[in-house]
């Protein structure tokens, strides 16, 4: 599904994960392209999550795995951590720390050991948590806010990175619908600016918005191509056993509970 | 601002260690005649230079290593129960105590300074192997809650070895009672040096691999994709929790609670970063200790508490009020 001549932002090859004795992914190539939203969908179990953490190179795996063409186990970690930035699902912790602290963690890659933040550093934080509209209550410690709220100051830990390829598990969860949309146009503001974005989503709706689309059943891919194709809607009903069906509304499609 | 809140609790600790530092050198037997007597008297002048001030400084000094060893400790198992005795240092320094006292005989706290120089090697060596041990059975510091549940085994086998031998000789069953309770009251001029030499470098390095604690505080996979180099920041974080415990147990004993509720107080009052937190738990532990060393020399004196029992009475109070507090607030601890 990447366009010719271009280097892939992520390839995986016959990738095979193993977690505790159950196999969960099983054979997985992918090849995803840069500058591009892919979404990756599926019932649970499916083995999304583990997939988007093997991409991170923050599981052990067998199989191949590249980024921006070259292969991960060869990239130094903070190299790596500057060029992909990942959000796990549901990230606890940190109570302590304050909005602004955990943004600024998104920072660590490009600060030298001992030495303070730079301006650079603090514009990108500043920047981050406006994008998410975390700004305002940047000093309030993340142990005091609601879980909506906490996910967007995560998603602007994320952000802060300024990586290349972002990779967000769940990203829209405890978001409003407001706060859905908001994230939705900020992956087209980073899209257009020639990142890419990987997201594992449960809500399908919003998958069909995507460039791309990966469906997981069982470990495998059932498909990886364009999101807005009826292969893809059929790929993604067969997969949900047709308790969905995916109808047009207008311009857009939607998923309805069958 | 947390900074500007920071640099107050920092200000407001030290002037109140200071203050109590000035108290401190005036309780005693003699009280605050070996004080003014010093300047022309040799014997008060060796009560105030060679008895009270070292340890008056060393019981702040052994506080701080058990306040900013708490810190590291909560930190590095993202857990607030965790205190630096966890991963074997305690039960180890115990045992080997046990040991060198049913080898030797007399006391934990004896003055005779050979006796005392090998119960402290032994102790601060039992302390080390104890975590070396919780290192090998967790093989390695891959796995946060393997270390975790290493340092619980090694900490119930050996306590049960440290009974065993206590059981054995049951003449050293009160020498060893001193040690678990705990004892500011033989820290001399070369214990305070080796404390502070100890909680220099426990600083410097806490404080520099705060950030990784800031990390790890979002889960190990965020941590790991930020670029952190665990394994070895876990190493140094772990050798620091060694290093602070053992040399704080070697002078003192086992002090209860000082390096779990030092942590806890400072989050009380300030939510800040790893690398404050370390530091002014640190302060706050110093402060602690020196308060209940006061408090144990003059609240039956001339008689003296084990300063142990102070620390778990007032830290085991301030545990229940706090817990109490953020249950009304809707949180556990």
């Amino acid at each position: 599904m990447s366009a010719p001549r271009q280097t892939p932002a992520l390839q995986a090859q016959d990738l095979c994960v193993t977690l505790g004795d159950r196999p969960v992914l099983r054979g997985v190539s992918l090849s995803l392209a840069p500058g591009r939203w892919t979404c990756i969908a599926g019932p649970n179990g499916a083995g999304k999550s583990t997939l988007l953490k093997a991409m991170a190179g923050l599981l052990p795996h067998q199989g191949q795995l590249s980024l921006l063409g070259r292969p991960l186990a060869q990239w130094p970690g903070r190299e790596r951590a500057r060029a992909l930035a990942w959000l796990g699902q549901g990230e606890h912790g940190a109570e302590d720390l304050s909005v602004w602290d955990v943004a600024m963690l998104g920072r660590l890659p490009h600060q030298g050991w001992l030495a303070s933040p730079s301006e650079a550093d603090r514009q990108a934080v500043e920047q981050a948590l406006r994008a998410t509209q975390a700004w305002d209550w940047r000093q309030r410690p993340m142990g005091a806010l609601s879980g909506g709220e906490r996910q967007r100051v995560l998603l602007a830990r994320l952000l802060a990175v300024q990586a290349q390829v972002m990779l967000m598990d769940e990203p829209l969860a405890n978001l409003d619908p407001p706060h859905q949309a908001d994230w939705w146009h900020l992956v087209r503001q980073q899209v257009g600016q020639g990142r890419t974005v990987v997201s594992v989503l449960h809500e399908v709706g919003m998958a069909l918005l995507a460039d791309d689309l990966v469906v997981l059943r069982q470990g495998q891919v059932a498909y990886a191509g364009p999101a807005q194709v009826p292969e893809a809607h059929r790929a993604l009903e067969a997969v949900f056993e047709h308790r969905i069906s995916i109808q047009a509304v207008g311009e857009r499609w939607v998923a309805l509970p069958i | 601002m947390n900074g500007a809140r920071s640099a107050w609790l920092a200000l407001a600790l030290a002037l109140t260690a200071s203050v109590l530092a000035m108290v401190g050198v005036g309780v005693g037997s003699t009280g605050w005649a070996s004080v003014w007597g010093a300047w022309h008297d040799p014997v008060a002048a060796q009560i105030l230079w060679d008895i009270r001030l070292p340890r008056t400084l060393g019981a702040w000094v052994a506080g701080a290593l058990l306040g900013l060893a708490g810190a590291v400790a909560q930190g590095l198992f993202r857990n607030p129960l965790a205190d630096p005795y966890l991963l074997g240092s305690a039960s180890g320094s115990a045992l080997a105590v046990a040991l060198t006292l049913a080898w030797w005989g007399g006391s934990p706290f004896a003055a005779a300074w050979l006796v005392r120089l090998g119960m402290t090697g032994a102790a601060f060596a039992g302390a080390v192997l104890g975590v070396a041990l919780t290192l090998v059975l967790a093989r390695g510091v891959q796995h946060t809650l393997r270390l975790l549940l290493a340092g619980v085994i090694v900490g119930v086998v050996l306590g049960a070895a440290r009974d065993l031998v206590t059981i054995a000789q049951p003449d050293t069953l009160q020498a060893m009672q001193g040690f678990m309770l705990g004892s500011t009251g033989f820290v001399g001029w070369p214990a305070v040096a080796v404390m502070a030499g100890a909680l220099l470098a426990g600083a410097l390095a806490a404080a520099a691999l705060g950030r990784v604690l800031d990390g790890l505080a979002l889960g190990e996979a965020t941590a790991n994709s930020l670029g952190l180099p665990l394994p070895a920041a876990r190493l140094a974080l772990v050798a620091v929790l060694a290093l602070c415990t053992g040399a704080a147990v070697a002078q003192t004993g086992l002090i209860a609670f000082v390096g779990l509720a030092a942590p806890h107080l400072v989050r009380s009052i300030v939510k800040t970063t790893h690398t404050r937190l370390v530091l002014l738990s640190a302060a706050m532990g110093g402060l602690l200790l020196m308060a209940a060393d006061v408090l144990a020399r003059w609240l039956l004196a001339p008689q003296e508490l084990p300063v142990g029992v102070l620390t778990a009475a007032l830290g085991g109070s301030y545990l229940l009020w706090l817990m109490h507090r953020r249950r009304a607030a809707g949180g556990v601890l």
